[in-house]
């Protein structure tokens, strides 16, 4: 018989301690053990995105990693990232734009799309929409075409440009 | 989908983790970004009995310069491949090919080592090894040994690390003057495993082609060099004429199997074309040229 | 960036690009998809499935598995046998069609690789796996009917003992005489294949089923675009009470038909509860999505078009064959598809001699039905592809032969051939519209330039004619327990807000939002004021919920007329309180008014007043506030609608890979009612055709394996592969309904494979080549260049 493994994670910046089965994944352990729900799973291969949240800061498919493996980690989840308000410029994007339909891919991409922003901002470039697209590789969404998620990001990183243009004016 | 019981032990060395297969009773496997072995476990295609993380031994990351060599760590992840300012200077290849590696999020968790190791003839970095004339180093509980990127891939996931041992790192010889290199893929959609891949290396120097290796992925049991290809183009200028000589050759060095979803045919029509198009790339200096 | 504008013919709501309301918690992390609900003592299920196609089933040895840690039941046919009644997927005005009785589990044979055999309810899900590990099950393989021409050979084996062969249904539709309209008339030729496709819906399909024998009451979660159709069958096939049957559909993670098909699994999970007396969940991992969702498509469609000199169009000849699974779907068949698609083909076009043979066949497959768009997107290129190779034939460009024979403004209303009635389209409008902008000449004269240099741009278009709002034309008069009429119960509340019970439900398209503005609008208050809620039977009225493109026409009339009568309601009221004439009065911004817009007093103040002070009232006035309408249309059997779609790609001749360049749809879904809800759902429709066009297929190995059933093989389009999409309106409301609205989820997907298809052809015309099979995959294109 397999013993639990006790782990200490800091969720969404709370200390949680649990005892978990080896097998068990972070995506499982964080929807069912946290209900935490906003980690959707779609694949559990690491193809379809719906599952990434930030390990440490990166995104990662909460699906391809272990629960006991993120012991001593941070991770960071949709819920997190919205009560904190570091993905609130880009839900009104998507909100406005309405890029997303069933909402169940959403989740992943915001947290993708919140990481990809921040790596244009440290190199100081206003992304093409094809890089954009490239950023969205791993990511499904079957309800909107993609479209009209690529406009609501490329309206964050315009707003983004623009701010840091003017801090330079400044 | 979720995967079978198994037991998980987290070690802080490699000669901890070593002790620890030779421990396991049953089937042990080696744990390190787990992109490739998570998915087979949540598929129950494998069924180990215990996990050894080695996620986190430091010994097993860094990216050096170390002699006439860049050595990289196995737990180097692709985005640090990607983003090396070390690697970018001195094995390019790896930087264009890290950038096909499939997604963001996998890239992060995605090391070097795991690739290697796992010796998918459709991942990217098993030909790049064959292109760069890396060595790979293996650890075992009897020491560390090298072996060559051609001698080390065996078959279909299959390569020359015994039961027990670990890859703990690569070494890139560092590029002559006049190198130029290349990595470019076909795939149905960005991020999917290659239809075809190719790594290349070739070292101009004037005008004349002095060595080429040619290493495609995808289109046999292992990363496949192109022998025949790489000879039609060494000691002449690397002009159409060559360029037309080296697909041609291509038939000779390849072949394919079919596959259900893409014919053979269609697979080596790929690859000449790939071959001509990294090529004609790499008759300009700009592409791919090292500094001196 | 792509601007949305609203339509011309708005009001304050009606025609506005909104945002949705609903839209916000599902970007904070906080849907709840039916995976997500947790209940007390819930168990989890997990199933054992065939390895093979067809199959005899002989012992099953389940000790092992019944023994193992966390498992508390596991269940064979025999167990559902005695507890649910067989369906049949048959409907009656499809006369012949016959098809095999289904069970939840099977009895004495298994028909698709895939199928549910066995049933495990653990602990946990991975404990149920776990056990699947330890059951025997003795298979003795059979024959597979695999090939969709050799499934009608004579020798082929038969899935379904007790018939005559494969063949589920046939049908031909006559009309004219073909065969003298094709005397003396040029005539071009198609012999076009569609692959099989799935929805590979981004939430896989998802059942929890909670019985409480105390009131002998079943609650069902499930992931379903159609709640009162479950809570129908669900009662009738387990002998229940339909009043204590409660199905609620949460949020839905993605459902483009596929989401309203019965399952064998969610079948066995209400009868696993059943028998277990406590919760039972199922959801579907992606394996399984692929192995048992259901696909769609699967046609060879072979068609002939007649035409005279002058271009005009004289006849179509039809031959349809179209390979289903090994029985027909429940309870919407496996034959609408088919039927569709030869009741479409031509329907732009001014034809009286038509004449279509429509065979569906079983094979060992996954079990098919209606995915978005059904039939439509056959019969669009099957059509589109027959003009075009017309056009070429007669010298002429493909914009001016579709405009020397659309059905014709004086037309209307206009009866097809195949006996559909259309009350007003807009073909030529929709056309010159795309004409301009695509910028045609432009594009020609790009792509001739630079055919100069060796790059192969082809231009494609294609017109589409749409069934939305159906009547019970569709399945009612077949027999089948699904609603044609929806309705909505709207509720002033003592605050003087408004709720909206409606029995349209919500997948993401927007139709809380839709139905939210139009209350608002149809009543004069502030559309914050509205709360709409959707998707539980025991909550809202029964009705046809979402599919065949009728939310908006039905749902969204059924809406408007509610809110009228809830004016008059609080009008009474008003006038009772005011000494006033309602006729006088009038609802704005959510306060009771004058005829000329002087507020008299506030909706909350009205609602205080009923609620708390009805003795206020004069005693023959009411002081309900709660008003229910249903509404069905009574005039055309569909409102149909029209587009025109247009591809810009450019193919790689060595490589065989397509780029998509562009895509631009006009379109007419007569009033639009949030013109940015109906281009995302134009947008996602004509990627999740350009998937069919180039990249999705269910292939099948000789023995009935699926072969590509995942995520990394089926390969769903994505977003460096697809292109900007540019979207216009021509808005041709409807007559039948005071809102004007017809459908558009399907508008999207119904032309752009077409489209794709003549622009692929149209690259590929000057090296002699043509492609002739969908998916376009880049080893087809190769073949057909003769590269390979």
């Amino acid at each position: 018989m397999i013993e639990p493994q006790p782990i200490a994670v800091t969720v969404n910046g709370a200390r949680v301690r649990r005892f978990v089965e080896p097998r068990v994944s972070l995506a499982d352990f964080l929807r069912r053990d946290l209900g935490l729900t906003g980690t959707h799973l779609g694949c559990e291969v690491g193809a379809c995105g719906a599952c990434i949240v930030n390990l440490d800061g990166r995104p990662v498919h909460a699906c391809l990693m272990l629960a006991v493996q993120a012991d001593g980690m941070r991770v960071d989840t949709v819920e997190g990232l919205s009560d904190s308000g570091e993905l609130a410029a880009l839900q009104a994007a998507f909100h406005a734009r309405n890029a997303l339909q069933c909402g169940f891919c959403t989740p992943g991409i915001l947290v993708v799309a919140q990481d990809f922003l921040r790596a244009c901002r440290a190199a100081g470039r206003m992304p093409s929409r094809a890089s954009i697209r490239d950023a969205l590789s791993g990511n499904y969404c079957r309800c909107t075409g993609y479209e009209a998620i690529v406009d609501a990001i490329e309206s964050v990183a315009r707003s983004q440009a623009e701010a840091a243009l003017g801090e330079d004016a400044a | 989908m979720k995967a079978r019981a198994f037991d998980y032990r987290r070690v802080a060395s490699v000669a901890e983790a070593l002790d620890a297969y030779a421990a396991c009773e049953g089937e042990a496997r080696f744990l390190a970004g787990g992109q490739s072995l998570l998915p087979a476990l949540n598929l129950r295609l494998d069924a180990p009995d215990l996990l050894i993380d080695i996620g986190r031994i430091e010994a097993l990351r860094g990216i050096t310069l170390e002699g006439d060599q860049l050595r990289i760590g196995a737990l180097t992840r692709h985005a640090e491949t990607l983003a090396s300012e070390l690697i970018a200077a001195h094995a390019p290849l790896l930087t264009q090919a890290a950038a096909y590696m499939a997604h963001p999020a996998i890239r992060n968790l995605g090391t070097m080592g795991g690739s290697l190791a796992l010796s998918d003839p459709a991942s990217e970095l098993p030909a790049c090894m064959r292109a760069l004339g890396a060595e790979l180093e293996i650890t075992g509980r009897d020491g560390t040994r090298r072996v060559a990127a051609d001698d080390f891939f065996l078959d279909l996931f299959e390569n020359v690390i015994e039961p027990g041992a670990m890859l703990t790192a690569v070494r890139v010889p560092l590029p002559a003057p006049g190198t130029r290199m290349r990595f470019e893929e076909i795939a149905r959609r960005r991020g999917d495993y290659a239809l075809v891949g190719l790594a290349a290396q070739l070292v101009v120097t004037g005008a004349t082609v002095e060595s080429a290796r040619l290493a495609f992925c995808s289109v046999g049991p292992t990363p496949m060099r192109a022998p025949k290809a790489e000879a039609a183009l060494v000691g002449r200028p690397l002009d159409a004429a060559a360029i037309a000589d080296a697909t041609a050759a291509l038939a000779d060095d390849l072949a394919p199997d079919e596959d259900e979803g893409f014919s053979a045919a269609a697979r080596m029509q790929l690859a000449r074309v790939l071959l001509g198009r990294v090529l004609s790339a790499l008759m300009t200096r700009e592409h791919g040229e090292m500094a001196a | 960036m792509s601007a949305t504008t609203d339509s011309p013919n708005g009001g304050r709501y009606i025609g506005r690009g909104l945002p949705r309301p609903g839209a916000k918690r599902l970007l904070a992390g906080r849907g709840r998809y039916t995976d997500d609900v947790v209940l007390p003592r819930m168990l989890h299920a997990a199933f054992l499935r065939s390895p093979y196609a067809h199959a005899r089933l002989g012992a099953i040895d389940v000790s092992e598995a019944a023994a193992m840690p966390g498992v508390h039941r596991v269940l064979t046919g025999t167990d559902f046998a005695a507890i649910c009644t067989p369906w049949i997927g048959t409907l009656s005005h499809f006369k012949g069609m016959r098809s095999a009785p289904q069970l939840p589990l099977p009895l004495d044979k298994v028909v698709w690789a895939g199928q549910p055999v066995v049933m495990v309810v653990a602990e946990s899900r991975a404990e149920a796996e776990d056990a699947l590990e330890a059951i025997q099950v003795a298979f003795e393989e059979l024959e597979a009917v695999v090939d969709l021409d050799a499934a009608r050979g004579a020798q082929a084996p038969r899935i379904d003992a007790d018939a005559p062969d494969n063949v589920l249904f046939r049908t031909r539709i006559e009309s004219g005489s073909t065969e003298t309209a094709f005397e003396g008339a040029e005539s071009v030729a198609v012999d076009l294949r569609f692959g099989r496709h799935t929805a590979v819906t981004m939430e896989p399909r998802a059942t929890l089923a909670d019985f409480d024998p105390g009131e002998e009451r079943l609650t069902v979660h499930q992931s379903t675009q159609t709640p009162y159709q479950f809570q129908d069958l669900y009662a009738r096939h387990f002998g229940l009470s339909e009043a204590r049957v409660r199905v609620i559909a949460p949020d839905v993670g993605g459902s483009f038909g596929m989401k309203l098909h019965v399952y064998h699994e969610d079948m066995a999970v209400v009868g696993a509860s059943l028998l277990l007396k406590r919760p039972v969940k199922f959801t579907a991992d992606r394996m399984e999505a692929f192995a048992s969702d259901i696909h769609a498509r699967d046609h060879r469609v072979r068609a002939r078009l007649a035409v005279g000199p002058d271009g005009v169009f004289r006849a179509i000849e039809v031959d349809d064959v179209t390979g289903v699974g090994p029985f027909s779907a429940y309870p919407r068949t496996s034959a609408v598809e088919g039927n569709q698609v030869v009741r479409l083909i031509g329907a732009p076009y001014r034809l009286t001699d038509y004449r279509a043979d429509l065979t569906v066949v079983a094979q060992n497959k996954v079990q098919m039905s209606q995915y978005r768009a059904v039939g439509h997107p056959i019969a669009c290129a099957v059509t589109e592809r027959l003009v075009d190779l017309a056009a070429d034939r007669l010298g002429l460009d493909p914009f001016e032969i579709r405009r020397r024979n659309y059905v014709t403004e004086e037309m209307y209303p206009h009866t097809t051939p195949s006996g559909y009635r259309f009350e007003r389209l807009s073909l030529a409008s929709c056309l010159s519209k795309l004409h301009d902008l695509m910028d045609y000449p432009a594009l020609r004269a790009e792509q001739a330039r630079l055919r100069e240099r060796g790059i192969h741009r082809g231009i494609g278009i294609a017109t589409y004619v749409e069934i939305t709002n159906p009547t019970p034309a569709f399945y009612g008069v077949g027999g089948a327990h699904i609603s044609a009429q929806d309705g909505c119960v709207l509720k002033l509340t003592p605050a003087g807000e408004v709720q909206c019970a409606i029995s349209i439900t919500e997948q993401g398209q927007g139709s809380e939002a839709i139905v939210g503005q139009i209350v608002a609008e149809g009543l004069g208050v502030d559309r914050d004021a509205v709360r709409v809620l959707t998707g539980d039977t025991e909550t809202t009225p029964s009705g046809g919920a979402t599919w065949a493109c009728r939310g908006a026409g039905i749902g969204g009339e059924t809406a408007l007329q509610a809110s009228r009568k809830l004016k008059a309601r609080i009008l009474e009221i008003a006038a009772a309180i005011l000494q006033a004439e309602a006729g006088n009065l009038d609802i704005r911004e959510g306060a009771v008014t004058d005829a000329d817009g002087r507020a008299r007093m506030t909706l909350k103040e009205l609602g205080n007043l009923a609620y708390y002070r009805s003795d206020l009232l004069p005693p023959g006035v009411s002081p309900a506030l709660t008003v229910a309408h249903h509404f069905a249309p009574r005039g055309y059997p569909f409102a149909f609608t029209n587009g025109i779609h247009g591809s810009l790609v450019e193919v790689d001749v060595e490589t065989g890979f397509v780029t998509l360049l562009k895509h631009w749809v006009v379109e007419d879904c007569g009033r639009v009612i949030n013109p940015l809800l109906v281009d995302e759902q134009i947008r996602g429709g004509v990627v999740q055709g350009l998937g069919a066009a180039f990249f999705e297929e269910c292939r099948y190995g000789e023995t009935g394996q699926l072969l590509n059933g995942s995520m990394t093989d089926y390969l769903v389009p994505m977003a460096c592969e697809m292109p900007d999409i540019v979207i216009r309106h021509v808005e041709t409301p409807t007559k039948d309904t005071e809102l004007g609205a017809k459908g558009v989820g399907e508008a999207g997907t119904a032309a752009s494979s077409g489209a794709a298809l003549n622009a692929v052809n149209d690259a590929l015309r000057p090296l002699g080549a043509s492609v002739s099979q969908l998916p376009m995959t880049p080893e087809r294109i190769l073949r057909a260049l003769a590269v390979i």
